[in-house]
């Protein structure tokens, strides 16, 4: 579904560049989770973005279902990090989340029917006519990602999404995201630099290294499609993921991991500790 | 292109195409002419003195006019600002006097006052004074609690207070006020010129030269010097905010 | 419940009940401190007996009649409210219109091109800064006396804060939100009319009371100056005759009809980005 190859970014130019992105590539499968760990800094923001076409990688490409992303696809959504600054604060919640859908040029009564639908899916259908100011920030994230949602991407692209919010309306935003991916198989990016949401979340975990980044090792996560925030992260499987993640984090060596025969990349890096 | 460059290309493009529509024939050069006869024009007309006499009397009148209102209104306003009850209704009361407009009251200075000059400085002062008063009451009324509070925790004197305290918060407001009453000032100082006819000034000049369309270029020149010097005013307060308040947002027109 | 959540459910119960209460007693307390002052410049002018300050009860008793004499089938309102005070009006309210709507649009396609607003940004800051009553002669001459050479001193001295009012609001958009309109595939019209100018309406409105003073006071300069009718073009007739009351009694009602004015763009203010200003209150800034 999504192919990068060789994605390098480097901002500026001459002795005042800063070179984020050193080369990363990697793929994702329909209807994966994958998540993207790293230290801060590290440049996972940019390669969001460069990945998805918001931003021109100085070098490297990315592909969708086969195509060259030069802007951001038609059937790709991205749920920012600042989602008070995201959400349009002059419209109501309703109009929020239905302004791709009028952007595309759906009817009024089949953007009512789709909005409310989306937005009793994530559990905000009494607060269709306030306005972002009034909720919290949860919710507000919450309308954030109806208002993704309400187009029916095929890959949902998540910038620390969650980072923001207090932890109880984490944990209750993750168990939403997994909900969406298991009613409507979409396929998600989502960076984060919370190591149990990485693993929690996800099939595989992506961990790069400091900038100038490369993708230090994937990890695959077989904790299975249900998941629960208090009985799954008891499970053993995940306590030593999140280890190995935590690991790779601090010290950046590499580590063998595999089961499903997914490329690993034995780049020693140098020993960072945090 | 940097950006500089692309001020400086601007800029002659415009004045290329106000030069070709000049020519053209578009217009009649009797009443609009090019920004080269312009140009001329205003080289000629900075060796004569007559003409540097009224840049002089508009730009001093402006000054003394801000400088008397600047001095009558910020203590005005301090006293008004730190009195609650006066403070409540001193603001309904300039609530209910700022709309008037200043320029109204041009016909009635020029009969009340002999001398079109003393008219000119009593009006700029009259429409200077209020954005002055307005901003600097607000000021007052605005400072932080805690900031005084620290103060009297360092049990400063009253006039240290003021002084060290008070004038350094209310700053950036009252210069905000000031910045705004340049401007009407200006306005004023010259539209007393204009509407007065033959007295001094660059207003008077403008309309000297522009009665008739006779001179046209003449007035034009004098409109182009008018425009140069509020864009100065405009510059130094600019700058001066930036220099010296910087540190505050104060900078919002209210 | 979150903390942002006890908060709403705080606010909005006493924002019915008890604040109306306080903003009547506000509005009442404001026009009694007004009363009061009427009162005291009655007593002054009434003592001081100066040939140049009539009493408020003299300026009042002129504008009725000047104004306030008509018949009952006009609403009471003199031929002059039509034949001075509405072309006036008029001039005013067209000038500023045509401005306003010409500085917003022009002002959203500079605000959102760093390009274009680098080549003109001299220029405009130039044309902004000519006085403009220095213009008139100038206008005098090229415009046709009357509404037509009003109109151009009007419009061109009232876009200038429109004009960079718009620039501001449109240039300084969060990173966020033009990320957010990217990654949705908006097309460059789209993107302006229904993103940029929302978010800069604020500002915009700002900028358009600023606007509606100063086309005040350019309306009234125009007038004084050239003209064959309207408030100021009474006032001139006036000092002709020497007639303080009148030329008292136009500068009150221009006065009037600035705080008029205000006070109804600031109700179209609040109406049109309410969502703005009740937000803020929120957040305290």
């Amino acid at each position: 579904m999504l192919d990068v190859t060789g994605i390098n970014h480097t901002y500026g130019s001459g002795a005042k560049s800063h070179t984020a992105l050193g080369s990363i590539t990697f793929s994702i499968e329909k209807g994966e989770i994958v998540c993207i760990v790293g230290p801060s800094g590290c440049g996972k923001s940019t390669l969001l973005r460069a990945v998805s076409g918001l931003l021109p990688p100085t070098a490297g490409e990315s592909r969708f279902m086969g195509e060259l992303i030069t802007e951001v696809p038609r059937d790709l959504a991205f749920v920012f990090q600042e989602y008070s600054k995201s959400l349009f604060p002059w419209l109501t919640v309703r109009a929020n989340v239905a302004f791709p859908l009028k952007a595309r040029g759906m009817s009024r009564r089949q953007r009512h029917e789709v909005v409310d639908e989306a937005l009793g899916w994530v559990g905000l259908a009494d607060a269709v006519e306030k306005y972002p100011w009034q909720l919290s920030g949860g919710m507000q994230q919450r309308v954030a990602i109806a208002r993704a949602l309400v187009c029916q991407p095929a890959v949902l692209m998540m910038d620390e999404p969650f980072a923001s919010v207090d932890a109880q309306t984490r944990a209750e935003l993750e168990d939403l995201l997994l909900r969406v991916r298991r009613e409507y198989d979409t396929t998600v990016l989502l960076v984060t630099h919370d190591i149990d949401e990485s693993v929690y979340l996800s099939d595989r975990v992506l961990v790069l290294s400091k900038a100038p980044s490369t993708v230090v090792s994937t990890l695959t996560v077989p904790l299975g499609a249900e998941r629960d925030q208090i009985t799954t992260k008891e499970t053993d499987d995940f306590v030593h993921l999140r280890g190995e993640v935590a690991r790779l984090l601090r010290y950046g060596t590499a580590v063998e991991h595999d089961e499903a025969g997914v490329a690993e990349e034995a780049v020693p890096v140098e020993a960072a500790v945090e | 292109m940097s950006r500089l460059v692309r001020n400086i290309v601007g800029t002659v493009g415009v004045l290329a195409v106000c030069e070709l529509v000049g020519r053209s024939g578009l217009v009649n050069p009797d009443q609009l002419p090019p920004p080269s006869v312009i140009g001329a024009r205003l080289v000629e007309m900075f060796n004569d003195y007559e003409f540097s006499v009224d840049v002089v009397e508009t730009i001093s009148s402006w000054a003394i006019s801000m400088v008397i209102a600047t001095l009558f209104a910020v203590p005005l306003g301090i006293l008004f600002g730190s009195v609650p009850m006066i403070n409540s209704a001193t603001s309904a009361i300039v609530e209910f006097l700022r709309p008037i407009p200043s320029v109204a009251m041009i016909p009635l200075a020029l009969i009340a006052f002999g001398d079109s000059y003393d008219a000119k400085i009593a009006l700029a002062v009259f429409g200077a004074v209020w954005p002055i008063l307005f901003n600097t009451v607000h000021a007052i009324g605005d400072i932080d609690p805690v900031q005084i509070n620290t103060a009297k925790a360092f049990n400063l004197t009253r006039r240290q207070m003021l002084t060290q305290v008070k004038l350094p918060a209310i700053a950036p407001f009252v210069l905000t006020g000031v910045r705004i009453s340049a401007g009407i000032a200006l306005i004023l100082v010259v539209s007393t010129e204009v509407l007065a006819g033959s007295a001094g000034g660059l207003g008077s000049f403008i309309t000297e030269t522009g009665t008739g369309g006779a001179q046209m270029d003449l007035a034009i020149a004098g409109t182009f010097v008018a425009g140069v010097i509020g864009f100065a005013i405009n510059m130094i307060f600019e700058w001066a905010q930036r220099r010296w308040v910087n540190w505050s947002d104060g900078d919002r027109a209210r | 419940m979150t903390v942002m959540e006890k908060a709403e459910k705080k606010v909005t119960p006493r924002a019915s009940g008890t604040s109306r209460r306080r903003r009547t007693v506000e509005i009442l307390g404001k026009w009694v401190v007004f009363a009061f002052f009427i009162a005291a410049w009655q007593l002054a002018t009434t003592l001081a007996e100066a040939p140049y300050f009539p009493t408020p009860s003299t300026i009042g008793a002129t504008m009725v009649d000047l104004w306030l004499s008509g018949p009952a089938s006009q609403l009471w309102l003199s031929d002059a409210v039509f034949h001075d005070v509405v072309p006036s009006l008029l001039r005013l309210l067209g000038g500023w219109a045509a401005a306003g709507l010409v500085g917003v649009v022009l002002g959203l396609m500079l605000g959102r091109s760093e390009k274009l607003h680098d080549y003109f940004s001299p220029t405009i800051s130039f044309l902004r800064s000519i006085p403009p009553p220095a213009l008139l002669p100038v206008f005098l001459v090229l415009f046709p006396i009357g509404t037509p050479m009003q109109l151009a001193t009007i419009i061109f001295g009232v876009i200038w804060p429109v004009l960079l009012n718009t620039i501001d609001g449109a240039h300084t958009l969060d990173e966020t939100v033009v990320e957010t309109t990217r990654s949705m595939r908006l097309s460059k019209p789209r993107f302006l009319a229904t993103v940029v100018l929302p978010a800069a309406l604020p500002k915009i409105f700002a900028g358009l009371r600023v606007s509606l003073s100063l086309a005040l006071i350019l309306m009234v300069i125009s007038e004084l100056v050239g003209s064959t009718n309207g408030i100021g073009y009474q006032m001139i007739l006036a000092q002709r005759n020497f007639s303080l009351p009148e030329m008292w009694a136009g500068v009150v009602l221009l006065g009037i009809l600035g705080y008029v004015l205000n006070v109804l763009l600031l109700a179209v203010q609040n109406r049109v980005i309410g969502w703005h200003t009740r937000s803020k209150s929120l957040t305290g800034r």
